[in-house]
């Protein structure tokens, strides 16, 4: 009955992915509404935490209490039906059935009846209402929402089957900053309501902002835990990467030279509109904005996988117009998705393969493949961007996120780009990656490559531009050099305000 | 514990090969005709035909697509020699030539609908697969056409050595080191993996779909012209379901129909597999039908092994 001051705790947890210890005898407790952080790098082991928890893993040793009593988790629906709910990064939905088909997903009908469709959609529309969101309707397919609805409309779906420990992963990462404020403070209500919320974010700033306390895993093991105020965001750092972040951004100094892309009042239907800017070689020009504002609409016209409806776009000094994105590759212009699984990897293909898929020429003579210059390329060039793997031969899903977009990387380094656009490099990628992509980035410039930065992150912006373009719905509302770049400018021109 | 875990990966990756040697081995214990000169040659020269279509097959699921119009292709290419010898007196070697062209145009219509008008595969091949059988209907009058001794069944004869055991092997080992060693192998198994992100990756997608479907229509017209060859007869009605065991031999192989996963080695070897059930089971003197209830099961099996290899790969 001691326990029982605890909604969950988990005791010297262990698992063993073959001879990876994935997790190391690590322990986490959560109060009845608490707002528990869970921080560590990619591969600390919070996925594998939170599956273990949600089912979705069997621990290999250790206790599971929930209120108290010990428990065992069998699979996922078993987590359900004991309260625990998960809001993965990629939700579980349907795009193409209603907001409430997907709430009420499993359980549509009383069993033997027909579905009420009226009682359905009230039924969803009030759970909507009691969190805040009635102005989400029913009705409405779930895929013409925006990912933050989306978000809202798991969640809805997880409190509907009454779930008493809410585990949200990295919620943030695809949403802008005013659809954060609502997502907090939908949090802080269920907080009020007694629900218990694990969160796992790499922003620091949202742990401060809005947990109570916190646990640290670092490489599988635990690394500290305690209460949000008795912390510096230094010393959680600390604990997660286990030295000092002496810096976060590389200095700066490359030599910006002639420009090498300039696109003038460059339209694309119902999405761009008169978008102009330059970047110059050895520059690093950042795209700030909302999520939606058609930065990245801007660079895929560019580069050629969307139409350019009206504007010039000169590349190296000669007029162009990329009809297809190989047009832009074998130009020298590449452009890294922001949507790294589904649009940048082959995430079932190896290593090797996705490194040099842009690059092939380089390594094949007559249309023929040379494996063995292949390999030791792959393998030098990895090693220079010190990324962790086992073989080449690996596939990349196997790779943490930070890995992954450093084999994103690798591949249009190979590309002999002289102009990239990097779409949200730092998406999904804890703090040690971030400042190695970081430097790569900065590398990639002092070489004479002419670099864009879309991101949504405005510190990264602020700590790597030199000049940077802000966007709202489409058209370019300010452009601010490195001294006058601040959260504040940047907030009032991504809201619109013109320059 | 480790070398454990070696020794049954091993297993699990090469389980077709391994299937496909147990049950060799059954099959020479079951019936002692099995393992004789003049069976296993006969099992060549009949499947010589069935593995390229199911090599086209593989190259197409790959991509991700499907080509269901290989059945009625391979009607065509044996129709359509057959009559330009009997009928028009061309040259038996120009009349295969002519056959594999009109092959090559098929592939090309089917492969345009579904890399340029962006027509699902399945609904694509679907189409040139009536339209396929229909050509080599009209062109026959849907009745056999027998070519004189001497012509095309040489290809099968002794005295030449059996060229058609030849060609085939041949142009398997071309689609292996095309599989391995060359650039456009390894774009056409990207694109099954992750067709967006090999666009964006700066390569024309399209032209890789539309050259799979070309692929698998000239190398179904040949199968064509190869079963005419050993029948000696040109006939509109081969090859029905013949997609269905190409499509088989590639799951038996590995293959994921979701493309971006599959061998060429392992769909012939899968090709064989279904060649020998066949064989055993006629030696046998299983009827007919049954037949095919032990053929669906054992297609069964062979795609729960390759779902427990995926699994232990994870």
């Amino acid at each position: 009955m001691e326990n029982s001051k605890y909604r969950l705790e988990m005791k010297e947890i262990s698992k063993q992915f073959g001879g990876i210890r994935a997790l190391d005898r690590v322990s986490i407790q959560l109060k009845p509404g608490e707002i528990h952080a869970l921080i560590g790098e990619n591969g600390a082991g919070k996925s594998t935490l939170i599956k273990i928890l949600s089912g979705a893993y069997t621990k290999d040793s250790g206790t599971i209490y929930i209120d108290g009593e010990e428990v065992t988790v069998t699979s996922p629906l078993d987590a359900k039906r004991k309260g625990v709910a998960v809001i993965y990064q990629e939700f579980m939905l349907a795009p193409d059935l209603t907001v409430a088909e997907n709430i009420f997903i499993d359980k549509l009908a009383e069993k033997g009846k027909l579905i009420n469709w009226k009682k359905l959609n009230e039924e969803a529309g009030e759970k909507l209402k009691e969190l805040g969101f009635g102005n989400i309707s029913p009705k409405e397919k779930l895929g013409r929402l925006s990912v933050a609805h989306q978000q809202i409309v798991e969640i809805c779906k997880c409190l509907t089957r009454n779930a008493r420990i809410l585990i949200l992963d990295e919620p943030t990462a695809v949403l802008t900053v005013a659809e954060i404020e609502k997502l907090f403070r939908l949090i802080r209500k269920l907080k009020s309501e007694g629900v218990s919320i694990i969160f796992v974010s790499h922003h620091m700033n949202e742990i401060f902002e809005l947990c109570d306390s916190y646990t640290v895993f670092k490489d599988g093991r635990y690394a500290g835990h305690g209460r949000v105020c008795d912390v510096t965001n230094n010393e959680l750092i600390h604990m997660m990467i286990g030295r000092e972040l002496t810096q976060m951004y590389p200095s700066r100094n490359a030599k910006i030279g002639d420009v090498v892309l300039k696109v003038e009042n460059l339209s694309v239907a119902n999405k761009v509109e008169n978008v102009s800017f330059e970047v110059r070689a050895g520059e690093i020009l950042g795209f700030s904005g909302l999520v939606g504002s058609g930065r990245t609409e801007t660079m895929l016209a560019i580069f050629g996988a969307d139409k350019i409806a009206s504007g010039k776009v000169t590349f190296l000094g000669k007029e162009v117009c990329f009809r297809e994105p190989r047009e832009a590759v074998s130009s020298g212009f590449g452009y890294l998705s922001e949507n790294r699984k589904s649009l940048g990897l082959l995430i079932n293909q190896s290593i090797r393969v996705n490194t040099t898929l842009s690059s092939l020429k380089k390594i094949t003579k007559h249309g023929f493949l040379r494996h063995k210059q292949e390999k030791e390329y792959v393998r030098d060039l990895l090693s220079k961007m010190s990324t962790k793997y086992g073989s080449i031969e690996n596939n990349v899903s196997s790779l943490s996120g930070g890995n992954q977009q450093k084999i994103s990387f690798a591949k249009w380094i190979s590309a002999d780009c002289r102009c990239v656009v990097f779409d949200e490099p730092t998406r999904g990628v804890d703090v040690g990656a971030k400042v190695e992509i970081y430097e790569l980035m900065n590398h990639l410039a002092e070489q004479g490559v002419a670099v864009i930065m879309i991101s949504s992150e405005m510190t990264e912006i602020i700590g790597m531009c030199d000049r940077t373009m802000i966007m709202h719905q489409g058209r370019v509302t300010g452009e601010l050099g490195k001294e006058y770049l601040s959260e504040d400018t940047i907030i009032k021109y991504a809201m619109g305000q013109e320059e | 514990m480790k070398k454990e875990n070696k020794t049954v990966r091993f297993l699990l990756d090469n389980n077709t090969y391994i299937i496909f040697l147990a049950l060799f081995l059954i099959c020479c214990l079951m019936s002692d005709k099995f393992f004789s000169y003049l069976n296993l040659r006969n099992i060549l020269l009949q499947q010589a035909g069935p593995i390229l279509v199911a090599i086209g097959m593989l190259m197409v699921i790959l991509t991700g697509g499907i080509d269901l119009s290989v059945g009625s292709v391979m009607a065509v290419g044996s129709s359509l020699a057959a009559v330009m010898m009997r009928d028009a007196g061309i040259p038996w070697g120009l009349s295969i030539l002519i056959a594999v062209l009109c092959g090559l145009i098929l592939g090309t219509f089917t492969g345009i609908l579904v890399a340029y008008l962006n027509f699902q595969g399945f609904v694509a091949s679907l189409a040139v697969m009536t339209i396929a059988r229909g050509i080599a209907y009209t062109i026959t009058n849907a009745t056999p056409v027998s070519l004189k001794n001497g012509t095309l069944n040489s290809l099968t004869s002794k005295e030449f050595g059996y060229p058609i055991i030849w060609i085939t092997m041949a142009i398997i080992i071309i689609f292996i080191i095309v599989e391995k060693y060359t650039a456009y192998g390894r774009i056409v198994v990207a694109v099954g993996s992750n067709t967006e992100a090999v666009k964006l990756s700066g390569i024309r997608v399209k032209r890789y779909i539309l050259s799979v479907y070309v692929i698998s229509s000239v190398l179904a017209t040949l199968a064509g012209v190869f079963v005419a060859a050993r029948s000696n007869v040109g006939n509109s009605t081969i090859g029905e379901g013949q997609e269905l065991d190409a499509i088989a031999a590639c799951v038996i192989g590995g293959a994921s129909l979701a493309g971006g996963k599959g061998s060429i080695a392992k769909t012939v070897i899968g090709a064989l597999t279904l060649a020998l059930i066949g064989n055993i089971m006629n030696l046998l003197s299983v009827p007919a039908y049954p037949q095919r209830i032990i053929k669906g099961f054992i297609i069964i099996i062979a795609v729960l092994l390759q779902v427990v290899t995926d699994k232990s790969e994870n």
